[in-house]
This record gives C-alpha cells, structure tokens and sequence, in this order.
C-alpha cells in the first residue's frame, strides 16, 4: 500500500463485510443459484400467473364440467392449461391460487419464527438465570401440548379461516427458532466482544440488538429457509384432512388430495401438475437453506 | 507511598464462584470457588500496575471484579472515592466512561458484523448519545490516527485486518472516552514478538500522552518488566507480593515470585544455561479447596508449620516492597 500522507482527504476504503462474503460464496454455488431461480419463478408464477388465463379459479367451465376425465385434460384450445379439476374449475387458475397460499404460509410461518423466537431466544440466553429458565420452560411447556390438536381445536372453535390457520401455524413455529436462538446466543455472550460492550456500559436491550442477533442470523435464517417448505407441509397435512383453507380458495395441499382422490379414474394431471409445483418448491427450498448454510458458515472464512 | 490519593483503591476483594459439584440436587449448596480471596491494592494516577501469576490465579477475574463485570463477593473498590460495587447500574454507568478495558483476543474483541468506525464510535455513542455525526466521525478519526490505523479505514471490518491491528483498534475504542484507567488483560499474549513490542510501545507512548493510568495482565514477565511501574504477583487468588517493578526482578521476596523470576528465559544462550531455574514440586491447588494458612505452602522450598496455620499478612519490606511470607 502507498503510504497516504493527507489522511483527511484520502479516500475512504471501502470494507466487504461478512455479508458480502457470503453473498460471493453463495453465488459460486451452483445448486443454491439454481434453486433460487425457481423460487424466484415459482413467486413470479404465483403473482402474475393469474393474468395469462381467462379463467378464475372459481369459474366453472360449464361446457366441459359433464365430461371433464375425456374432455378435461390439459390444452392450449379450451384454454385450460393444465386441465379442469373435478368439478370442471380450471386448474391452472387454480394451482397460482394455491401457489400464493402456500407460500404465504411458509413465508409467514417463517417470518414469524425469525422475529419472534430470535428475540425470544437471544433474551433467554443473554440475561440469563432465573428468567432464563421461566422463558424456556414456557417454550417447554408450549411444546409438549400437541400442537395438531390443538389447531384442529381452533379450526373446529373459531371456524375454519385462513387466518385461524396463520394464528396455529404463528403458535408453533417460534418454538424450535427460540431453543436454536438461545443455544447460540450462549455461545455468542462469552465472546469478548460482548463483553467489550458490557464493560462500556452498553445497555442489555442494545447489546442484544446489536451485538447478539447480528451474530445470530446466519443460524437463524438458514433455519428459516428450511422451515418454509415444512411449514408448507404442515398447512398442506391441515388442508388435507380438510380443515385447511376453505373452497373456493385452495392450496397445494387441498389440490394434491383433490388430486389424489381422482387418481384411479385416470385424470393423473389433476394429481400432477399442483403435486409438481410443491416439489420443486420444497427442493429448491431446501437447497437454497443448504446453500445459505455453506455460505454463513463463519469457519469457511 | 507518595501523598497522591490513589485513582483506584481496593480492598479485600473477594470473588467467589458458586460451583455444582457433579450430580448434585438442586437443594445441596454449591461449593465455593475461591478466584479472588482478599486482594488489597492502590493505583496511583498515572501508574502502570502489573499483573502476574499462573493461569488460574485469578488475574482476570480481578479485573473484571474492578469492572463490574461479575459480581464481588465482598470487598471495596474505591475508584476515586465512590465504592463501585455499592453503586446501582446507573451510577455504575457513569463511572464507565472513566475505565476502559482490552482484551486478549484482538479479533474476537471485535464484532464481525461492524465496521471498526462503528466499533470505535460505539462507546462514545453511549454515553453521548447527543454528539453529533461529524463530531463523532472526526473522534474516530483522531483516535484511529493515533493508535495508528488510517483513518480512511474506517468501513473495513475486523476480519480484513490482521491481529495486531486489531489490538490497535480495540485499544482505539479504549481510548475514545478518554478515560483515566485502561484495564489490560493480556492484551499481547495472542500476538507475534514484533507485534508485542510495536503495541506495548504504543500504550505506554500513550499513557504518557494522555496521563492514563494502567492495569497490565501478563504471563509474559519480561513485557510486564518492560512496561509496570509496580508489579503484583497473584497466586491462587491471593497477593504474595506487590513491589516496585525493578525491585522485585532485582531482589524477589517471595519464594513463589523467586520461582517465577527465575524462571524468565534470558536471551543469551549461555547465560541461560548457567541459571538455575527453581522448580516448584506439585501442581496447583484447586482453588476449591486451597490448603489452610499461606495458599503457596504446599509448594513452598521453606514451609514451616506456622506457614500451615495463619495467613501470612502483606507487610512492608522497605523499598516499596511488600510481601506476603512468614518466613521471608
């Protein structure tokens, strides 16, 4: 380096944080670059899919609906693109429709464990003692009760809403997040950094924010990832009981048991089509968890 | 003793751990572990004070007794006059600003998620939360010129720096307040020889500058030579001997702090082979049951059977001298 005389006026170098690092690693891996791009095609699909067809997925297409397992296959001419479904809706209409509320499960249910349990957690494990044994016996205590039970419960009381169903999937999701939040947060408060902060006389709310949950998030986010797709399939195990999202909304779960009730009457594209769309979705859900995982991973570094 | 009052004033610092023994019910009370048993010290404004000992001798747990960073068990600290661990957090945070402390990890003192403008920025931040962007902006510059790391640096973050850079700037985010006492623990300990030198160098250039006075832990007795104006010798949580720095390489009271000098490598090959190194029998005593009377009998080349039965007091031996032996 140049020895720089006028410090004042020399320019500021620019620093790459960890961040950007891990950005560079993860974009070398190819797996994770894919499935990011189906993911990516997957939302695209499930925000503007809706407008390439004429269809809504409630329409009933009353021309083919007598003779949908002959008639009601999958073409381009009576514009269903992946078929009709048993009752002579439009799948195609139907699977974006579906699409938008899995993901939006997912998503939710993920998004509500990184806040909530992040916080929970990182307090839990950085204040410590007496408080942090209450906070986690209560996550205890809530994981003990079954939750399913307890959802269908709230469906069967409050009656079957989508937002019931957000309200169970919020309850539980957190759980696991706090216990992995906390874990960590123990190992990160021993670090000389911390207590730094503590002998400066930053306070504790601050030190969480700044110091704890920073270090957290590549832990955390990478367990977010991987909670969507299993958050896909709880709502799609609640759908497929039936207690799930309500007609004429649907989602993957209620098209793929839909689906799998007409199988032996040969309509398999009823089956196919929203039953693809989930796997790609939890495929490439799962790679890119695994790819932001390598790429977090502070020994790599 | 000069007529200064002492910027720092402890006394019969106690520091006990509480420890489960295995398998223990929840109801059994815990054992005690001893880490600091009855420390009594002054520092005076300006003064470096050294820190010796084996490891587990309780140095850092000293300082971080004096900082507040686990709790006393029982003792004074008088910084100034107030007694810190009578204050409540608040008065404890004002008193923050005024001592500083490095680390022994120069990379891990760090967090990697920050830039090191917003690591050296951050202290002042707190307890000035009025100070103006440029303002702390143009601090941060000063303070990171001086400790040497150009202050067009200041959107790195620590992991593009290398270790001794790293002491720098956390001796920079010790420095930002301009606080009055800078607690070392073993700032130079996971560094190179050079780099040793180049930062122990910069801390005393420093003191001298600003008029700081410091507590410098150290395994290393050469470095602490090098840089104490007095030296402390802990052992096993208790001060066995507190002396002028040249004193207590010249003439050792002692035994335990003879042991210890004579076992400082000499750089001259010869030399070294002609001194006679004084090994000491045993491992150290777990400080969970340290042995009655003086802790360092059970190592001790001339225990005698009072040593078993009374503590020695610290006395003072002249020459700014004071020891801890019954027999000595």
């Amino acid at each position: 380096m140049t020895h720089v005389t006028n410090v004042e006026t020399a320019e500021v170098v620019k620093g790459r944080s960890l961040w950007q690092d891990a950005r560079a690693r993860f974009f070398r891996n190819k797996a994770a670059v894919a499935s990011m791009i189906v993911l990516i095609l997957v939302s695209l699909f499930a925000l503007f899919g809706g407008m390439l067809t004429p269809w809504s997925n409630e329409e009933i297409d009353w021309n083919l609906m007598g003779d949908v397992r002959t008639l009601g296959g999958p073409s381009f001419e009576t514009k269903h693109y992946f078929g009709l479904d048993p009752l002579g809706r439009d799948l195609y209409a139907r699977v974006v429709q579906g699409t938008q509320i899995s993901l939006m499960i997912g998503i939710v249910g993920a998004l509500i464990s990184v806040i909530v349990g992040t916080l929970y957690g990182a307090t839990a494990g950085f204040i410590g003692g007496r408080l942090d044994n209450i906070m986690m016996r209560i996550v205890d205590i809530l994981m003990a009760i079954p939750y399913m039970f307890v959802l269908i419960l709230l469906l069967v009381v409050f009656g079957r809403s989508i937002f019931m169903l957000f309200v169970g999937i919020g309850l539980i999701s957190w759980l696991d997040m706090a216990r992995i939040a906390r874990g960590q947060t123990l190992s990160i408060k021993n670090k000389e950094f911390v207590e730094a902060a503590i002998a400066t006389g930053v306070s504790t709310p601050k030190i969480i924010i700044r110091h704890i949950v920073p270090n957290l998030l590549g832990v955390v986010i990478v367990y977010a990832t991987l909670l969507v797709p299993s958050m896909i399939m709880f709502e799609s195990f609640i759908s497929f009981l039936g207690l799930g999202v309500q007609e004429p909304l649907t989602s993957w779960g209620a098209l793929i048991n839909e689906g799998a009730g007409q199988m032996r009457y040969g309509t398999l594209w009823m089956l196919g089509f929203p039953l693809f769309f989930f796997l790609i979705s939890l495929f490439a859900f799962f790679f890119f968890g695994d790819g932001l995982r390598d790429a977090l991973d502070p020994k790599d570094r | 003793m000069n007529a200064q009052s002492p910027l720092l004033s402890v006394r019969d610092l106690k520091v006990w751990f509480d420890i489960k023994p295995k398998g223990a019910m929840p109801w059994t009370s815990p054992d005690k572990l001893k880490a600091v048993d009855g420390v009594d010290f002054d520092l005076m404004p300006g003064e470096t004070l050294g820190i010796v000992g084996e490891s587990g001798c309780g140095k850092s747990t000293l300082a971080r007794a004096i900082m507040r960073m686990v709790p006393a068990e029982g003792g004074t600290v008088l910084w100034l006059g107030d007694d810190l661990l009578s204050l409540n957090k608040q008065g404890m945070r004002e008193h923050r600003k005024e001592m500083q402390m490095i680390f022994q990890d120069p990379l891990a003192s760090l967090n990697p998620r920050m830039t090191i403008g917003q690591i050296v920025a951050e202290p002042l931040k707190t307890h000035y939360p009025d100070v103006s962007k440029a303002e702390v902006k143009t601090r941060v510059r000063e303070v990171l010129d001086r400790v040497g790391i150009l202050p067009n640096m200041i959107n790195r973050y620590p992991h593009e720096f290398s270790g001794g850079q790293c002491q720098r700037i956390g001796i920079a985010r010790a420095l930002i307040l301009r606080p009055q006492l800078i607690i070392c623990d073993e700032p130079v300990s996971a560094l190179d020889v050079s780099i040793q030198a180049q930062v122990i160098n910069l801390l005393m250039d420093i003191q001298q500058e600003m008029g700081l006075s410091l507590i410098f832990i150290a395994h290393d007795l050469s470095v602490v030579k090098h840089i104490s104006t007095r030296v402390m010798v802990l052992y096993l949580g208790n001060v066995v001997e507190i002396s002028e720095a040249e004193q207590l390489y010249r003439a050792p009271g002692h035994p335990y702090t003879q042991a210890l000098i004579s076992a400082v490598p000499i750089p001259d090959p010869k030399a070294h082979a002609e001194n006679e190194v004084m090994l000491l029998d045993a491992d150290l005593p777990s400080p969970l049951n340290p042995p009655s009377g003086c802790v360092f009998r059970t190592r001790c080349p001339l225990a005698e059977k009072v040593c078993a039965e009374t503590k020695p007091p610290l006395t003072d031996r002249g020459n700014g001298q004071q020891v801890a032996c019954h027999v000595i």
